[in-house]
């Protein structure tokens, strides 16, 4: 009975040493990991505002936006690009924060979704989402508002199919799908007028 | 992840000197590494973000091919008119790719630089899989293959590569450029990737120090009559079951010339010569002959447990996305 | 009137600009990040964990084992998920067990640290795959119902048929998916314990938490504020509270623990793969004669939860002979969990199969069949329905559908190269009460005051319940707050089971209406008058307590309804099937806002859609796991999966179930969608699949 095979015996049936490693480098160039730091210190433009903070290297955008500055509006869905809950902007283009490194958007703006809007106003987009209930949970809303102000910039919302394409980077457990979609041709349509 | 140590490369070849120390990773678009980092498939001791070198960021369309810079981002190359006009099943290939955030981030020199899909190399820890730790076996042989390759798999390893963008250009017969430790050269495409044999964690004919700087696509007649047909379960971002870029040439519904390329069915994009050869002559309408052009490439193939369907699916794709091409569906 | 009223999500402001605030999003100075280590095998003793190179990390702060972990007090559930307790020996009995505990100052370095701890396991025999081992069923109570149910000799009545159909279906492990990963903030305070916790019952969990902590309920206080989906998997109390709880005590700091994404798919269950075979007997015109519906489900060594996939098949049509079995199955897996929409969620999808099967074996109609056999009573035990207009919903939903277009012989309507399929199915759930107290007061500016400890999980009780007060108020709603998830607040059911609306807001008309004979006793004469009378009364605020006290047993059968009409689309080549359009219609009762009521039903619909045609969770039955433990290999539907759907409701307000005459819908809308679009797969392509999800290779 194929069950009864042991994790073992896969480990022991299917292992023949190779040995060889994946990559044989030179000498490291220019100093190395000994003297060399794994943390710096960055300036971050958010929302056009300036954050001076020593971040590790291994810190993500999304964490070191959650938890050192704070802006906890953008979501950490599954922290490796598979649910688009964390999208921001940078440059003026939806990313995933949880596949940027922080220290690595030094020099770049992010806009996030506190910085959408203007404090006390809703950005048309938001209104859109409310006014066709476009989400439930929202969890995953920052996200999709995050990308579908960008997917109306690109270009991207020409249609019901377009749209559908280019906000399916976001998940949406709650499946408010056909709402998203609707929220985003109304802002699209607005926006074009 | 452990910790590593940070740099900007300033020009390309202090990125080259730097990806030639053993520890080092480039940052391009960052949406492989990271997950490798993450997942501890990749540990990098230093990590050189090489995103400031725009010198690397272009697209070109020149006399006889279109350059395509290796830090040209995904969606740039997606939406420009003459990857639109001349190259079509690059464009469908890239639109069908990932999500537009990740296209966004996903430069075009990583994008060919993706690891396999294989649940087992992806999983949150180390599961026996040659590529990730090699010597470890594969748990993917006898196990839940259905996503894995048919075609020119080994008994180390049956992972399939999971560009799509790549797939398309194999079939374009792009080359590759490339600046080394050693000098610049040029590889085609159909030959950065090697099969997993005996070392499936050997992927690329890349050595150390090796930076992929442009991605060149010639011209001629057959690309605008282009078309990538990617088949997967969910309807948007999710990686191929199966797909496939055809170029075709005819005369009204007569094959002149045609190229397929494969993808989701073996270790790298999978050209099919043989039928490319056997379909000259063959009406687009005439689906009997079309499969009987195809059977040659398949005679090798090795289904696994669930994988099987594959073949016939791959077979119905490279045809449908013929006639596409062709301008008959 | 409040009720009726589409009204715009009242926290859909907070939800849009990021400031809705969910439990991984409460920053503490001081707070310390855990991360949980999990077993890598399925059955094993931990012979060894080595936390040397992990421990040297710098920030690291402990690493709990079960070496040094606290004992926890003795607990069975539910609501525990499951009985096996968190660190407290060196047995593991499923992969993904938590076999340590990382606590740091950061969250990187807490995250590195995890990767670094190693176990030296000591293997044992283990099973995965249930069916393997089907003579072993066990048979175990499902909640309250009897596992087996036998009305009628369904035997004889398979003897004595004309026309007989019997298929065995299968349905595939699911996982819930939430996109907010479970979390918990415990937060310690001179021996009283506050956990901020994703939960779906702040009630339950605080009591299974003070009995793990050995601390009295009162010294515990669960609050949450937005929880970013449930679904079933935050239902009850799973390891990682108790962790978090016990790691603050510990460290004497406040300490957060989400899952991550891959620990998501074996730290609270999941929706058990099933066997299901259903025998049918019928006369030739369609009346049924006998019903037999037998389940294998999966079950597991720490817990006790089996799915009552055969409930629904009780009650479903007018049949003489009904007899329904359960058969758990146990393996070394983490104990199963309902989700949405477990019981029938699962059960219709065989025995919907099945009518549509025995459609074809009588060359009927599928809904004609259905009207054949439309029961009038509780097949059960002779209750009446409280009400049932699932008539109207065959009749309406046909309509809207353009069922009459369809044409019965399989593979008989195209477009191009795409099959045409149209299917149907049924839908039935049992409507559940659940006790419930909510206090309702009004100040001396008018504001209404609505507090309750149930939880906003994305169904919209934020919204519905402030309508609810309003309307037996008589007062706009902007004028009513509400407070929530809270444990200080009188108590709610658990978010689940469909029963917040109908329970939680049941007590709250309750308040509502009391408050206003108070005001009215008062003096008031129109709502106008309600600010002057609590002025006048000199008070700060006039109070009413509502309660809303189901009788466990009722004179008449409570059930939900709708029927579900969906097109696929085939291509004859390239078999992936797409689902192009469904319409859903509901018998749910009353319906308290229509635009919320219509996300959650699309919500369900597209869960139907997930079951029907992506989501099966593999397993490696060698390594004892499941494989792909993520979003890109765990397919969920996505934005350009989900076609328009078009949801109405055949409203009639059901008194007997509660006073506002609303039944749950949670569950009702991911309920039948499986069947009746593998039906249309099967009319557009001729294939009848027996095993969801649909997959290509199954139609070519």
């Amino acid at each position: 009975m194929e069950s009864e095979r042991t994790r073992r015996e896969v480990r022991e049936t299917a292992a023949e040493p190779t040995g060889v490693p994946r990559r044989v480098g030179a000498q490291a160039v220019g100093g190395g990991p000994a003297d060399e730091p794994i943390e710096s210190a960055v300036c971050l433009s958010i929302n056009g505002e300036r954050h001076t903070l020593i971040v590790d290297h291994r810190a993500t955008l999304v964490d070191v936006l959650r938890e050192r500055i704070g802006l906890t509006g953008t979501k950490k869905g599954c922290d490796r690009g598979e649910c688009g809950a964390c999208t921001v902007h940078i440059d003026g283009r939806r990313a995933l924060s949880c596949l940027t490194l922080a220290v690595a958007v030094q020099g770049r703006e992010v806009t996030t979704i506190e910085g959408l809007a203007k404090p006390g106003t809703l950005h048309p987009v938001q209104k859109a989402f409310i006014e066709h209930d476009a989400f439930q949970c929202g969890y995953c809303t920052s996200g999709q508002i995050m990308s579908a102000v960008a997917c109306i910039a690109e270009g991207h919302a020409r249609s019901e199919a377009e749209v559908a394409e280019y906000m399916s980077g976001n998940l949406c457990r709650c499946a408010a799908y056909p709402q998203i979609r609707a929220a985003v041709l109304a802002a699209a349509e607005e926006a074009g007028r | 992840m452990r910790p590593f140590t940070y740099a900007r490369a300033a020009d390309l070849s202090s990125a080259i000197a730097e990806a030639s120390a053993d520890g080092t990773s480039l940052l391009a678009g960052g949406t492989e590494l990271l997950n490798w980092m993450k997942e501890g498939i990749a540990a990098p001791t230093r990590v050189v973000d090489i995103n400031a070198l725009s010198e690397l960021d272009y697209i070109e369309l020149g006399a006889t091919e279109l350059r395509i810079g290796a830090l040209a981002r995904m969606s740039a190359v997606a939406a420009h008119p003459d990857v639109e006009r001349e190259f079509p099943a690059l464009r469908v290939a890239l639109e069908k790719s990932a999500s537009q955030q990740i296209r966004n981030m996903a430069s075009m020199g990583g994008n060919l630089l993706q690891r396999t899909r294989c649940p087992y190399f992806r999983a949150e820890v180390e599961l026996p899989c040659n590529k990730r730790v090699p010597g470890s076996g594969c748990a993917a042989l006898g196990g839940e293959d259905r996503s894995l390759a048919v075609l020119a798999g080994s008994e180390r390893c049956i992972a399939t590569h999971p560009s799509d963008a790549a797939v398309a250009l194999a079939m374009f017969d792009a080359v590759v450029r490339i600046h080394g430790p050693s000098g610049a050269r040029e590889v085609p495409i159909r030959e950065l990737y090697v099969l997993p044999g005996a070392t499936p964690h050997v992927e690329t004919v890349l050595a150390p120090g090796d930076v992929i700087v442009e991605i060149a696509l010639p011209r001629s007649r057959m690309t605008s009559s282009s078309h990538y047909l990617k088949v997967r379960e969910r309807a948007s971002y999710e990686f191929a079951l199966v797909s496939a870029a055809a170029g075709v040439e005819s005369d009204g519904r007569i094959i002149r010339a045609a190229k397929i390329a494969l993808g989701g069915v073996a270790p790298k994009p999978w050209r099919l010569m043989s039928a490319e050869a056997n379909l000259v002559g063959v009406s687009l309408d005439d689906e009997a002959a079309m499969r009987r052009a195809l059977a040659r490439d398949f005679d090798a193939a090795r289904p696994g447990r669930q994988n099987g369907f594959k073949i016939e699916l791959a077979k119905r794709t490279a045809i449908r996305a013929l006639q596409v091409a062709g301008g008959v569906a | 009137m409040s009720i009726g009223a589409s009204i715009d999500r009242l926290d859909g402001t907070e939800k849009v600009t990021g400031r809705a605030r969910y439990t991984a999003d409460i920053l503490l100075e001081d707070v310390v990040h855990a991360v949980i280590v999990c077993s890598t095998r399925a059955h094993a003793r931990l012979a060894e964990i080595d936390v040397e190179d992990a421990e040297a990390a710098p920030g690291l702060l402990r690493i709990f084992t079960h070496l040094n972990a606290p004992r926890l007090g003795e607990v069975w559930g539910p609501p525990l998920g499951q009985d096996l307790l968190p660190l407290q020996g060196d047995v593991v009995l499923y992969e993904g067990q938590p076999i340590a505990l990382v606590a740091a100052r950061s969250l990187e370095t807490a995250m590195a640290a995890a990767r670094r701890v190693k176990a030296v396991y000591r293997e044992l025999p283990f099973e995965t795959d249930f069916s393997t081992g089907l003579e072993r069923g066990e048979i175990r109570p499902i909640f309250f119902w009897e596992p087996d149910s036998h009305v009628g000799d369904a035997e004889a009545a398979w003897l004595d048929a004309d026309v007989r159909v019997k298929r065995t279906y299968r349905t595939a492990d699911r996982h819930h998916c939430t996109m907010e990963p479970s979390a918990t903030l415990a937060v310690w305070d001179d021996g009283k314990l506050t956990l901020f916790d994703a939960v779906q019952g702040v009630v339950d969990a605080r009591a299974v938490i003070a009995q793990a902590m050995g601390l009295d309920p009162s010294d515990v206080r669960v609050r949450n504020g937005f929880v970013g989906g449930g679904f079933g998997c935050k239902g009850w109390v799973w390891p990682h509270q108790l962790l978090a709880a016990m790691a603050a005590r510990e460290l004497g700091r406040p300490v957060k623990l989400v899952l991550t994404r891959a620990q998501t798919f074996t730290s609270h269950g999941y929706q058990p793969a099933t066997i299901q075979t259903l025998a049918i007997s019928a006369k030739k015109d369609g009346r049924l004669t006998g019903i037999r519906h037998d389940s294998i489900l999966a079950g597991s060594y720490v817990g006790n939860h089996i799915e009552g996939t055969g409930i629904g098949t009780r009650s479903l049509y007018a049949c003489p002979s009904i007899s329904t079995t359960h058969r758990l199955v146990r393996v070394h897996r983490g104990d199963p969990t309902p989700m949405r929409a477990p019981l029938e969620g699962i059960g219709l999808v065989a025995a919907e199969i099945a009518m549509d099967e025995l459609a074809y074996e009588l060359r009927m109609d599928s809904i004609a069949l259905r009207l054949e056999n439309y029961a009038e009573v509780d097949p059960t035990d002779g209750k009446p329905f409280s009400s049932k207009r699932l008539r109207d919903c065959y009749e309406q939903g046909a309509a809207r559908f353009g069922w009459s277009r369809r044409t019965f012989e399989p593979r008989s309507m195209r477009d191009g190269r795409d099959l045409i399929g149209y299917g149907m199915a049924s839908a039935i759930f049992a409507a559940f009460r659940q006790p419930s107290r909510a206090r309702v007061a009004i100040d001396a500016e008018g504001t209404v005051l609505v507090e309750t400890s149930t939880q906003e999980i994305g169904t919209g009780v934020r919204t519905v319940l402030p309508q609810i007060a309003a309307d037996a108020l008589g007062v706009p709603v902007e004028q009513v707050r509400l407070a929530w998830g809270d444990t200080d607040l009188p108590p709610a059911p658990m978010t689940a089971g469909s029963t917040s609306t109908g329970s939680a807001g049941a007590a709250v008309h309750d308040g509502a209406m009391k408050l206003r004979q108070r005001l009215e006793a008062a003096g008031a004469k129109t709502p106008a008058d309600y600010a002057d009378v609590v002025r006048r009364l000199g008070v700060e605020r006039l109070i009413a307590d509502g309660e809303f006290d189901p009788p466990a047993e009722s004179s008449k059968a409570l059930f939900s309804f709708g029927a579900i009409f969906a097109e696929v689309r085939v291509d004859e080549e390239i078999p992936i099937p797409r689902v192009s359009r469904i319409v859903g219609v509901y018998d749910a009762g009353r319906i308290v806002n229509p635009k919320t009521a219509r996300s959650q039903m699309i919500g369900g619909l597209t869960w139907g859609i997930g079951q029907a045609l992506l989501e099966h969770s593999a397993t490696d039955h060698r390594l004892g796991r499941f494989l792909s433990k993520n979003l890109a290999g765990y397919l969920v539907p996505v934005n350009a999966d989900v076609p328009r759907i078009d949801v109405s409701f055949v409203e009639e307000p059901d008194p007997d179930v509660n006073p506002l005459g609303a039944r749950g819908i949670g569950e009702l809308g991911a309920i039948g969608v499986g069947a009746a679009i593998a039906n249309a797969v099967f009319h557009a392509t001729g294939v009848r699949v027996r095993a969801l999800p649909v997959r290509p290779e199954m139609l070519m």
